[in-house]
């Protein structure tokens, strides 16, 4: 029975790092209809500014347990920098224009960063792994998993609880939701609506940049990383309906344990088992498991 | 028949002028025009999609097909003869359509982007699984004969190109038809307002579903040409990159006119070259500013700036 | 973590050894050679294979042309041609490749193509080489495929096949543990990993047919997260664990796995360890097998021109030379080899009648161009086993293959080979 415990941890691992990147597109999305492809790019940011910074941290030999903060001090930098100056700068002048041609705005963005990137860090890997030993490691069902691990879930129930509460319980977080159900009455009753979007993209980015300044210490920092995230985030989203929180932690639930499962029963079809899931979803339920609601043109 | 018009003219004089002309290209234009010429089928077939106000990211699952239906008669059948592989290419995209098309049919937006996407990524993952047809590596197709003739190795080359020109100026004449036509107007229609297309008579459903085939049968067909041309298929045809690389050009292209995809296709075709050749590390960088400026300066597409006078060329 | 050296820098590097090249003392007009060099500058691939193969090139190209190479190799250019480079970016798949191949030869004319790290791109322009008649080296891609579903008058490949790695990985493992009962892999979803895995699998099978495979996992590439692969490799608890593997992917899993105990439970093969063991330093767990797809960086042979390449290599790219670099090096100096062989001025017929079964010194030691009627090259293949002395990796319990045992003979395929002879070589 130890096998299916395994399935389950490895499910719920995989699922809260989906979550954590997952949850960022679909907030961008819900708010600013914007299907972000360079949410990848973002990630890679995330990795590469926290391999940096815990880098620097740890050679000028101060104490190891600092390099957790680094990690959230880069996604955090990554997010106020960037955010800004692409949402400011570039996709406020796209503002109206046909989602797919937004879709290309950020795939060119995504190429764009991608070459920054190379620029700026070079081709060569970058690795810091000592914030993953640092917490040891527990065994649960005969089998060895590193604490980091748990945090990693731990984070991520962080971040949906947070979100869940800030979007019932705050007034930022109502109007949030306001803007996501109706942009224009939204802003016909008054709200800020430039400002909610400058805050949508800071946020959105800073989290995709979490999750990979979260990665970076369990991963080796390449160019390219950011890629496979994207497609994967979007599958996530598109399954659980684009826009929707409680969307996004059931479709990283989904495709985590689908993975996990065809990695231990069946490793041949891993490789498109969440195309596969995203295609029977898609099928049963054409707009994702929790459909937004959407005006009917007459 | 009805006279030709002016989109018509051009497409046809355009086809005279590439084929006296290609004999006088150098052979690495030759090369990359019928490359262009043979991605300018995909993007046209999106072109029409996109007048559905449908895109697709997963244009690659046909574009792929039609390669590896042509690789393997080449492979299984021994068979040479790129009539042979062309026409088998199109029966089969054209067959998968008709089953992928039915669960399409309903679906518009970004879902419609994404299921097709799925469609495209379980087509990559089968064939990488699958050693005997090469995995990630793929394998060579060689055109040895056209139409029951053999090729000698210059003049396959030509054939190719004046193949790929002839099908690009057949299918561009053809779309500018069918565009023309009744069922090809509802197209729009079918973008503009779903539910006044209903309350006309007409079905959105089969609409969607005719024009979805239409776009897949154009692609397989370029994915054999491009195949052929290249004479080396993989999955990656399939690979969403290559989708969303096709959706560029056709946003690049625009939807004015039936030929603007082919313009666009040899434009991006001939910046991305001169990219990777002055710019080896950068040259991502150039083509998504590039991809910028476009939508920024000519959101209508490159066509913009030819049909300044105004007139909807279509 | 040295930044590469920017492409306009390095051609600037390039242009004054080629102006430096072009003083040749006055004589019948030498006219320069110009090879088109293809890696990956871009990608994943880019860090451990690409940039290190471009810089083995721009090192030797430059050396060559000022003569400065230890012998036997010590006479300038390719029999007194100067050397001049054009680079092009290997990303972007088959298609893009064979335009840019095209492109190479019949636009910015090259007299030689070399280059190609990835099979597919290897496999997709051999017979454009063919049509185009251009003298084309393939200098790193390792899939068998490519001379056995196939023969070419203008390719050849100056470095082993893939299948050699994966032999040499089983007899070293099955002389390490003798008793070995239960296998299991992980490799990347692609043909090589594929290849690897299969080859791998086949040989331990008919090396040991009561061995069994507990689990063969095939992750995406770049996918960067292996728990729950970790986990099956873990729960199978098999004696040795395969992977080809390499770089981003490699350092991932090796991060990953070790605090989880793979390490400790498994012997663990990297087949293609070594580009990653100068960054992974100590993190590699002691008593890890490590490969480096031939006699290369730590295995190469303690002869000049190997020295030579060490020291140039790290003085001026600050860092250790790893198999790319020793492949770019096996390609230029064979190119170099046929070119004095067949004369100065020579047509590049008599340059292919030269290098065809030719054989030559390298820092990797002597390969044979034995295979497809001399177009393949053979090599030895070597493992060792890491073991961490004052926070440096070092490799112990070192075993060489000669070329003959790792490699089929000539006009056989590798599966059929592993199938049928290699028992017979033990």
């Amino acid at each position: 029975m130890g096998h299916v415990l395994a399935v389950v941890i490895d499910g719920i691992i995989y699922s809260s790092w989906l979550f954590i990147i997952a949850v960022g597109l679909t907030l961008i999305y819900g708010v600013m209809k914007i299907l972000n492809l360079a949410h990848g790019s973002f990630y890679a940011l995330g990795a590469y500014a926290a391999a940096s910074l815990v880098g620097r941290w740890l050679s000028a030999g101060r104490a190891p347990f600092g390099s957790y903060a680094m990690l959230i001090l880069a996604a955090i930098l990554v997010g106020l920098v960037v955010g800004p100056l692409i949402e400011r700068g570039l996709l406020r002048f796209m503002y109206g224009k046909d989602e797919i041609v937004l879709v290309l705005v950020t795939y060119a963005v995504f190429l764009i960063l991608e070459d920054a990137i190379k620029l700026v860090w070079g081709v060569d890997a970058y690795f810091v792994s000592e914030p993953y030993g640092l917490l040891g490691s527990l065994s649960i069902a005969g089998l060895t998993y590193p604490v980091y691990s748990a945090a990693l879930v731990v984070v991520s129930l962080l971040v949906g609880a947070a979100f869940a509460l800030a979007l019932k319980r705050t007034r930022q977080g109502k109007l949030l939701t306001a803007v996501i159900q109706d942009r224009e009455i939204s802003a016909a009753m008054g709200i800020d609506v430039r400002r909610v979007y400058l805050v949508t993209f800071t946020l959105g980015t800073m989290l995709a940049a979490t999750g990979g300044a979260l990665t970076a210490p369990t991963v080796s920092v390449v160019p390219g990383m950011g890629v496979e995230v994207i497609v994967l985030a979007f599958a996530v989203v598109v399954i659980g309906g684009l826009g929707s929180f409680a969307g996004a932690a059931l479709g990283s639930l989904i495709v985590g344990m689908v993975r996990s499962a065809a990695v231990h029963y069946l490793p041949a079809v891993e490789l498109f088992s969440v195309y596969a899931v995203m295609a029977v979803v898609l099928i049963a339920r054409p707009k994702g498991l929790f459909r937004a609601l959407e005006a009917r043109k007459i | 028949m009805r006279a030709p018009d002016r989109t018509e003219k051009i497409a046809l004089l355009g086809l005279f002028a590439l084929l006296a002309g290609g004999a006088f290209l150098p052979q690495w234009a030759l090369f990359l025009v019928t490359l262009a010429l043979a991605k300018g089928l995909v993007v046209l077939s999106l072109l029409l999609l996109m007048r559905t106000g449908l895109v697709s990211f997963g244009h690659g699952l046909y574009y792929c097909l039609g390669a590896y239906a042509a690789g393997m008669v080449g492979q299984l059948l021994h068979v040479g003869d790129a009539a042979v592989m062309l026409l088998v290419a199109l029966a089969v995209s054209c067959a998968v359509a008709l089953i992928v098309g039915l669960l399409l049919a309903s679906y518009r937006g970004i879902f419609f982007a994404m299921l097709s996407l799925a469609f495209s990524m379980i087509l990559y993952g089968l064939l990488v699984k699958s050693a005997a047809l090469g995995s990630t590596d793929g394998f060579n197709i060689t055109v040895t004969a056209a139409a029951g003739a053999s090729l000698s190795s210059a003049s396959r080359r030509y054939l190719l190109f004046a193949l790929s020109a002839s099908f690009a100026a057949m299918a561009a004449v053809g779309m500018h038809r069918f565009l023309g036509s009744h069922l090809g107007r509802l197209a729009p229609a079918v973008r503009d307002n779903e539910l006044r297309v209903e309350y006309l008579g007409a079905s959105v459903r089969r609409v969607v579903y005719l024009n979805t085939i239409i776009a897949a049968a154009l692609t397989g067909l370029a994915g054999a040409l491009t195949a052929l041309v290249v004479g080396h298929i993989d999955p990656e045809m399939a690979y969403w990159t290559t989708s969303g690389e096709f959706v560029f050009v056709a946003i690049l292209s625009g939807t004015a006119s039936v030929l603007a995809p082919f313009l666009g296709s040899l434009l991006f075709e001939l910046l991305r070259s001169f990219a990777y050749q002055y710019s080896p590390n950068t040259w991502q960088m150039v083509v998504g500013a590039a991809m910028l400026l476009v939508i920024m300066f000519l959101p209508t597409g490159l066509w913009a700036v030819f049909g300044r006078r105004g007139k909807r060329v279509a | 973590m040295a930044r590469p050296i920017p492409l306009f820098e390095g051609l600037a590097i390039l242009a004054i050894a080629s102006a430096a090249g072009a003083q040749q003392p006055a004589g019948a007009e030498v006219k320069p050679v110009k090879i088109g060099i293809v890696t990956f500058l871009s990608g994943a691939a880019a860090g451990p294979f690409g940039v290190p193969a471009r810089n083995g090139a721009e090192l030797l190209v430059e050396a060559i042309n000022a003569g400065s190479l230890p012998p036997p190799y010590a006479t300038k250019g390719f029999g007194g041609a100067p050397l001049s480079l054009a680079f092009i970016d290997e990303a972007g798949g088959t298609t893009k490749q064979v335009s840019e191949y095209r492109d190479l030869v019949q636009r910015q004319n090259v007299d030689v193509v070399v280059g190609y790290i990835s099979s597919g791109d290897c496999l997709a322009v051999a017979p454009v080489a063919e049509e185009l008649k251009k003298l084309t080296v393939l200098f790193d891609c390792g899939s068998p495929r490519i001379f056995e579903d196939a023969s070419y008058q203008y390719v050849f490949r100056t470095d082993a096949h893939a299948a050699m790695d994966s032999v040499g990985a089983a007899l070293y493992v099955t002389e390490l543990k003798p008793g070995l009962k239960k296998i299991a892999g992980i490799n990347q979803n692609y043909a090589w990993g594929q290849d690897s895995w299969n080859d791998f699998e086949s040989a331990i099978k008919a090396l040991k047919p009561a061995v069994e495979t507990t689990t063969s996992q095939m992750p995406k590439l770049l996918s960067g997260q292996y728990g729950a692969e970790i986990s099956a490799l873990l729960s199978g608890d098999p004696d040795v664990v395969h992977s080809s593997f390499w770089d981003g992917d490699l350092e991932a899993f090796v991060l990953q796995a070790a605090p989880r105990g793979v390490f400790a439970k498994s012997t663990v093969i990297l087949t293609a360890g070594e580009t990653a063991m100068a960054r992974l330093g100590a993190q590699i767990p002691d008593g890890t097998v490590i490969g480096a797809r031939g006699p290369h960086g730590v295995y190469a042979p303690d002869n000049q021109l190997n020295r030579w390449l060490r020291k140039a290599f790290f003085d001026r790219y600050g860092v250790a030379a790893t198999y790319p670099a020793y492949h770019m090096a096996q390609a230029l100096l064979g190119l170099k080899t046929a070119y004095e062989k067949a004369g100065s001025g020579a047509g590049q017929e008599k340059v292919i009648a030269a290098l065809e079964g030719s054989s030559f010194e390298t820092p990797s030691g002597t390969i044979r161009m034995a295979l497809a009627k001399g177009h393949q090259a053979i090599e030895e293949t070597v493992y060792g086993t890491t073991k961490t002395v004052k926070g440096q990796v070092t490799v112990v319990n070192v075993k060489r293959y000669p070329a003959e045992v790792v490699n089929p003979p000539e006009g056989m395929k590798t599966q059929d080979w592993i199938k049928a002879s290699l028992k017979r070589t033990k």
